[in-house]
């Protein structure tokens, strides 16, 4: 029975139990308080950063679409980090490799389908205007 | 394992015959008995990390399905038929008040769970009820929004980029509403049964909802509100 215990101890030790998203069985709760309140002050301020920037044309223009997006990401991430607690670290491997397989899957569906239904609706142009772009 | 010691070959029997499978939580080889690392050596990794993986993967596939939801918006966006556009939809001090109250109750759902980890009862519940407050007041304040739509003509049938936009935030708001019957559901557990194992694995899996939630609601306020306001 001990000897049990003590590799128990050892493997958690050496990182070799996993861990689940959004949990952490063996820590203190002010780790995670000071977690939730780096990742609130994070996420509220790339908040700010974006409302700001769409309403008061802080931005050039044309770009504003891509560094809302970006924001949009880089918000996700800390949501990820600090609120979630997923890590690079090898209790949470199997975390990040399902994380990645569905950021794969939603990448393909919404840029697959924005792409493919671009180049359709561009095909299906009424004739007329189909003309002008030609001549 | 036994108190007694046998000879570890008997020993090693023994396992196989009761395990055969390696489903419980040892190895047959004795030399390495690391209980459930998940790593392929033992078994199964314990119930806790499992329902939170589970749990992470179902979210995963939920955040997939909103992939498609997004996806036809963005194909559809253009699509008004003469309707109204995006830009006449967006009210964005209401978004910026959904936008809180749901970041803030992300907050409050974490501490929650610290205070589970804790083991105390009053503070998860009373952190738990601000959650819900908080959820509530987002959901009341979309629910008011498209009240305001639909009282102006403003319907899913109008056109399809109405119909897009109609669903992928109506989803949103759907999972919001089923997150606050599902809150509701953990007060009362947690209040009536205590901290049970199965109780915080539960909480756990609503932390992580809860959570996931949150993270589609930026792709939402970026993605349909603040594009669609600089448009």
């Amino acid at each position: 029975m001990s000897d049990v215990h003590s590799n128990m101890h050892m493997s958690a030790a050496s990182g070799r139990v996993d861990r689940a998203p959004g949990d952490d069985p063996e820590d203190n709760p002010g780790h995670w308080i000071r977690s939730y309140i780096i990742g609130l002050c994070l996420a509220t301020a790339l908040t700010i950063t974006s409302f700001v920037a769409a309403a008061a044309h802080l931005i050039w223009d044309p770009a504003l679409p891509v560094a809302l997006i970006v924001l949009a990401i880089a918000q996700m991430g800390i949501h990820l980090v600090f609120f979630l607690h997923v890590t690079t670290g090898p209790d949470n491997t199997n975390n990040v490799l399902a994380l990645a397989f569905g950021v794969m899957v939603v990448a393909l569906v919404v840029l697959g389908s924005i792409w493919i239904m671009g180049h359709l609706s561009h095909n299906m142009m009424p004739a007329d205007q189909l003309m002008q772009m030609q001549m | 394992m036994t108190d007694t010691h046998f000879p570890s070959s008997i020993e090693a029997l023994r396992l196989l015959r009761e395990d055969p499978n390696r489903v419980g939580h040892r190895g047959h080889v004795l030399s390495s008995p690391i209980p459930g690392t998940g790593h392929g050596r033992t078994g199964p990794a314990n119930k806790r990390i499992v329902v939170g993986y589970g749990f992470w993967i179902f979210l995963l596939s939920d955040i997939v399905m909103f992939s498609c939801f997004f996806a036809t918006y963005a194909v559809l966006q253009g699509g008004t038929a003469g309707g109204p556009d995006i830009r006449q939809i967006v009210e964005l001090p209401r978004v910026e008040w959904e936008t809180a109250c749901l970041l803030a109750s992300s907050f409050t759902c974490g501490l929650s769970f610290a205070a589970t980890n804790a083991r105390n009862v009053l503070w998860t519940q009373v952190f738990l009820v601000i959650t819900g407050l908080l959820g509530l007041a987002f959901v009341l304040l979309e629910a008011q929004e498209f009240a305001g739509l639909v009282s102006q003509g403003i319907t899913p049938q109008r056109s399809g980029f109405l119909t897009a936009f109609f669903s992928l935030v109506g989803c949103h708001g759907l999972h919001v509403t089923a997150g606050l019957l599902w809150l509701g559901t953990m007060l009362a557990q947690v209040q009536v049964k205590g901290f049970r194992r199965e109780i915080i694995h539960r909480l756990i899996c609503f932390n992580l909802f809860w959570h996931a939630l949150d993270i589609i609601w930026v792709g939402i306020f970026t993605i349909v509100y603040l594009l669609g306001y600089v448009a």
